[in-house]
């Protein structure tokens, strides 16, 4: 996998920020966020619920409806700049160039259409040339590239008489028939039981190989990331707190957000002792606090982290933390 | 299918339970059956059966937790269901301290309430949503006659307040709270009617990690100021290590391993087991080398063939497994430790 | 088993404010819900109007409605008459006025009539189920087999006429819809885990049905009936215009409108006001149905 990593951010968002305009008043839901994917690697976004790694991966796509907005920032694609795109055009991104699985696959699956069909249609939709035959038929090697045991039969089935990880397999394989360059997945396995789950890393694993896309994972789940991923950026409340390689932020996380998170997972610690949890709970993002935005619940927590947003500072080469703990200095 | 054993839960490392119940045999479930008839065509004939669960049986003893653990369509819910009345029971037998639970049902619902509950999974749709938190509470005590007026208010409080929670949010409807301060109202809800066992389904699965860290601990709290038993299901394996002392694995309708959890997961023997806990994620990312990763998806319950569950996906299955079912044995392993499988790893 | 109490205790005084408390926030985001939408707020004026009408007849009423001046019959809108005279000689205006009383009469007895009962009925059906289900729903299935004016019309003529009888009649076309509405509603929320709960802490089926189902399926039955309150009252016109409903003299608007009809070409205030009435009346209910929706909807409060 190395081999492929060029230093090309094949995506870069910067600054990005994205706000709700509800009737209880402003949700701040991104804050300028910054955050960019090399071409042929695997980028995973974790953190808990309401951190926003589901709202970026929306707003990257431009797929944020009122009463949300994006607010300010831009959206490096290539090259261009997607959010400043007619809707025409980012149409033409969407599902060909840029293309998102979400989590559960029965409900992003059209109900009324037999399977086969939406695959092909969605080579059809990129790719004007295409007759339906030829469409089709690269439809059947996407399913059986997919495992999809006998892909003939199967793609006359609908959505509803699918298990929940054959469903996901068509959504995979409806995402990455088109050869994506970046592939984005909203928290793929969640809804997938722990066996299946392990099918589908090992499939997405592989074909991502094979096709060479680049991937944006969004998971809560820090085991899946940690096997997925080259590299991980961890959110919370609207905010990229800490960025870097899997392995590095894992094992030696620098921010104190991360750090509590580790400890919380059950797995990781013995049955007698007592669970670790970060005290407080995760900030209305109606009036999030002043400065950053982890420091009523940082067991670090300085006067200035009150006041100040910390600044993203790099620690080495590719592990960048949100805190003024690491402030030189 | 052969009883399980009864089991001392205490552990040599640890210091024993107070009180002089402990050991004793709270709950015994002996070949529990549920069967759901799939009904279909012009004259709504039973056209297939849904086993869900097919023949368990299963000890608790006083102060324990047992853990519950396998993938949807195991059975594990209607397990916890069938031990509440939530779901019709076609064979088999439940004894709470010795009395029958399934006998009569209306006139023993009420006498199980105060006995056994349960906490739903989902925080968002286990609480009725037109009602104050003073009435989703104190609706057990008024129901089993056990208190009236503000001595409801009073002892919701008191309830509320072993949760966590207080005065203020006594008054309020679940649609101000989150998913966490939810499931403290559930349990709250559950625990004024002072239970004696407490059925978890998957009480955390829709928490933040965060939020399930905390309520966990607060689980765990409780069981020792209350001193209650509890079932614990999930699907999530590294919570189930860590709040269960015993553990049972069940795929499709069947236990295919009990025993000690910390002996269950440093050596698995059954093959389901095995593939179980290498599919976890691990975020040391080191697991992937050595993963078993099991084909196909797992069968429905319907209309099950004879022989072992596992036999359709099983690594090393042989003829004799899709003849025989095979009941939970020692097969020459810790006495406590029991396995249903005919081919099982050496102990 | 320990024994819980409270941290701090709980005094009397104490209760009733944090319960007064809870209730005006209840209601104070009601009214923000309410005021959200202009809609809805145009119809409950609209409403409102009509009550304090209705309650201020006599005070706005510029004649005696059941006056005959015959020298002065279908009269054009004048400073006199308002409205204009009928063809006895009565002044519509006045008439109008006084024809709200009866207008607001008939769709409120209908409501708490035929409303309670569908509910009842449908909850009843959808929570137990079988043999009980089936009966109940066949003869709701029965009734809506017929359309509900025609249904009324046969009742209020088998009844005889007058208005308590066409009341009646419009009542019994109405619960089945009720009833059905319901029933859909129980069956949605029977299986749900909130009602599961309450059955693991020992209820009954009783106390299931009428204190928990029913107050989920209150919302959605509220805003149908106010959205019926117009269907109502124009069934009710329909049958005063039929001679099955209100008898004359009344000021029923319905009624009036009927009375109007041979002179419609040349005098056409006779029927049109009273239709005018009619038709914002209606709308006023419509409007404030679609508004009830949102505001009847916990998820709209979410905090």
């Amino acid at each position: 996998m190395d081999a492929r990593v060029t230093n090309q951010p094949l995506l870069r968002v910067e600054d990005l920020c994205i706000r709700f305009y509800t009737l209880r008043g402003v949700v701040h839901a991104l804050d300028e966020i910054t955050l960019h994917v090399n071409t042929g690697e695997s980028v995973g976004i974790v953190g808990e619920t309401g951190c926003g790694k589901s709202i970026t991966a929306r707003g990257i796509l431009r797929l944020i409806d009122p009463p949300g907005r994006i607010v300010k920032g831009t959206v490096n694609f290539e090259g261009t700049d997607l959010l400043s795109l007619s809707e025409r055009d980012i149409r033409k991104i969407r599902g060909s160039q840029i293309s998102m699985i979400m989590q559960e696959p029965k409900m992003s699956l059209n109900p009324s259409m037999r399977v086969g069909k939406q695959v092909a249609e969605t080579l059809m939709v990129h790719d004007r040339s295409l007759n339906k035959r030829a469409a089709r038929a690269q439809a059947l090697e996407m399913l059986a590239a997919v495992a999809i045991p006998d892909p003939g039969r199967m793609s006359r089935r609908y959505p509803h008489e699918l298990s929940g990880g054959m469903a996901q397999r068509i959504m995979i394989a409806m995402m990455l028939v088109t050869r994506p360059k970046l592939l984005i997945a909203d928290e793929p396995t969640s809804a997938l039981d722990v066996t299946i789950q392990a099918q589908i890393i090992d499939l997405m694993n592989d074909l991502i190989e094979q096709i060479g896309s680049s991937v944006l994972m969004i998971s809560h789940d820090l085991g899946v990331v940690a096997e997925t991923c080259d590299r991980v950026i961890v959110m919370y409340a609207g905010n990229v707190v800490e960025s870097g390689r899997v392995t590095d932020v894992l094992r030696d996380p620098q921010h104190p957000y991360t750090q509590g998170l580790l400890k919380t997972l059950p797995d990781q610690v013995d049955a007698d002792d007592v669970l670790f949890s970060i005290e407080g709970t995760v900030p209305s993002l109606l009036a999030p606090p002043t400065g950053c935005r982890f420091a009523p619940r940082c067991p670090h927590v300085m006067e200035r982290c009150r006041v100040e947003v910390p600044p993203i500072t790099p620690l080495s080469s590719d592990h960048d933390v949100s805190c003024f703990l690491h402030e030189p200095g | 299918m052969e009883r399980s054993q009864s089991l001392e839960p205490s552990r040599p490392d640890r210091a024993p339970a107070s009180g002089a119940e402990r050991g004793e045999v709270l709950l015994d479930v002996v070949d529990l059956r549920v069967d759901f008839p799939l009904r279909g065509g012009l004259m709504m004939r039973v056209q297939a059966t849904v086993r869900a669960l097919n023949g368990v049986s299963l000890q608790l003893s006083r102060g324990e937790v047992l853990g519950l653990v396998g993938e949807s369509g195991c059975g594990k819910t209607t397990f916890g269901r069938a031990l509440v009345g939530l779901s019709p029971v076609t064979g088999g037998s439940i004894h709470f301290k010795g009395q029958d639970v399934l006998a009569e049902a209306q006139r023993q619902d009420r006498t199980r309430a105060l006995k056994i509950q349960l906490i739903f999974q989902d925080p968002y749709a286990s609480l009725h949503p037109r009602k104050q938190v003073r009435d989703l509470i104190g609706e057990g005590l008024r129901i089993n006659g056990l208190a009236e007026g503000e001595e409801v208010d009073r002892r919701c409080l008191a309830i509320l307040q072993r949760v966590g929670l207080g005065v203020d949010h006594l008054y309020r409807y679940p649609h101000e709270f989150s998913g966490g301060q939810r499931q403290r109202i559930a349990l709250a809800r559950a625990l004024v009617l002072h239970p004696e066992l407490l059925v978890l389904d998957e009480p955390t699965s829709a928490l933040d990690v965060s939020v399930q860290a905390q309520t966990l601990n607060l689980l765990k709290e409780l069981k020792r100021e209350l001193k209650l038993t509890y079932l614990f299901i999930s699907h999530d394996l590294g919570v189930v290590r860590y709040m269960s002392d015993r553990i049972a694995v069940m795929y499709l309708g069947n236990i295919v391993e009990l025993g000690q959890t910390r002996e269950v997961f440093s050596s698995p023997r059954h093959p389901y087991t095995r593939s179980l806990l290498s599919a976890l994620p691990s975020v040391h990312g080191d697991k992937r080398l050595n993963r078993v990763v099991l084909e196909g998806d797992p069968p429905t319950p319907i209309d099950p063939p004879p022989g072992c569950p596992f036999a359709g996906r099983c690594p090393k299955v042989q003829a004799l497994c899709r003849q025989d079912n095979p009941s939970l044995s020692t097969h020459g392993g810790a006495p406590s430790h029991q396995i249903a499988c005919h081919y099982p790893e050496a102990p | 088993m320990a024994e819980i109490t409270a941290k701090d205790a709980l005094n009397h005084d104490e209760i009733r404010r944090l319960r007064l408390d809870a209730r005006r926030r209840y209601l104070r985001d009601s009214y923000v819900l309410w005021r959200r939408n202009p809609i809805t707020v145009v119809g409950t004026l609209i409403i409102l109007t009509l009550l304090l009408i209705a309650a201020a007849a006599p005070l706005l009423a510029t004649h005696d409605p059941y006056n005959q001046i015959l020298a002065e019959r279908l009269l054009p809108p004048s400073a006199d008459y308002w409205f204009g005279s009928d063809n006895l000689g009565r002044d519509i205006y006045s008439r109008v006025i006084h024809g709200s009383r009866l207008t607001l009469m008939i769709a409120i007895l209908v409501a708490i009539t035929s409303g309670p009962l569908g509910l009842m009925i449908g909850v009843v059906a959808g929570y137990l189920g079988g043999a009980v289900d089936e009966i109940l729903m066949r003869v709701a299935d029965i009734f809506l087999a017929f359309p509900k004016l025609i249904l009324a019309i046969a009742f209020a003529a088998a009844l005889g006429a007058g208005l308590e009888n066409a009341i009646l009649a419009i009542a019994i076309a109405n619960w089945p819809g009720y009833a059905r509405l319901a029933r859909a509603e129980t069956l949605a929320v029977r299986n749900s885990d909130y009602i599961q709960a309450i059955r693991v802490l020992g209820a009954g089926r009783l106390r299931i049905m009428f204190l928990h189902v029913t107050p989920m399926c209150l919302s959605t039955l509220i805003v149908r009936v106010s959205l019926d309150m117009g269907a109502i009252i124009l069934i009710a016109a329909g049958l005063g215009f039929l001679g099955l409903g209100a008898q004359p003299p009344s000021p029923e608007w319905g009624l009036m409108v009927s009375d109007g009809r041979n002179y419609i070409v040349d005098q056409w205030w006779v029927s049109t006001l009273p239709g005018t009435a009619i038709l914002i009346v209606v709308l006023g209910f419509n409007l404030v149905g679609d508004g009830l929706r949102d505001i009847l909807d916990p998820h709209q409060r979410q905090s």
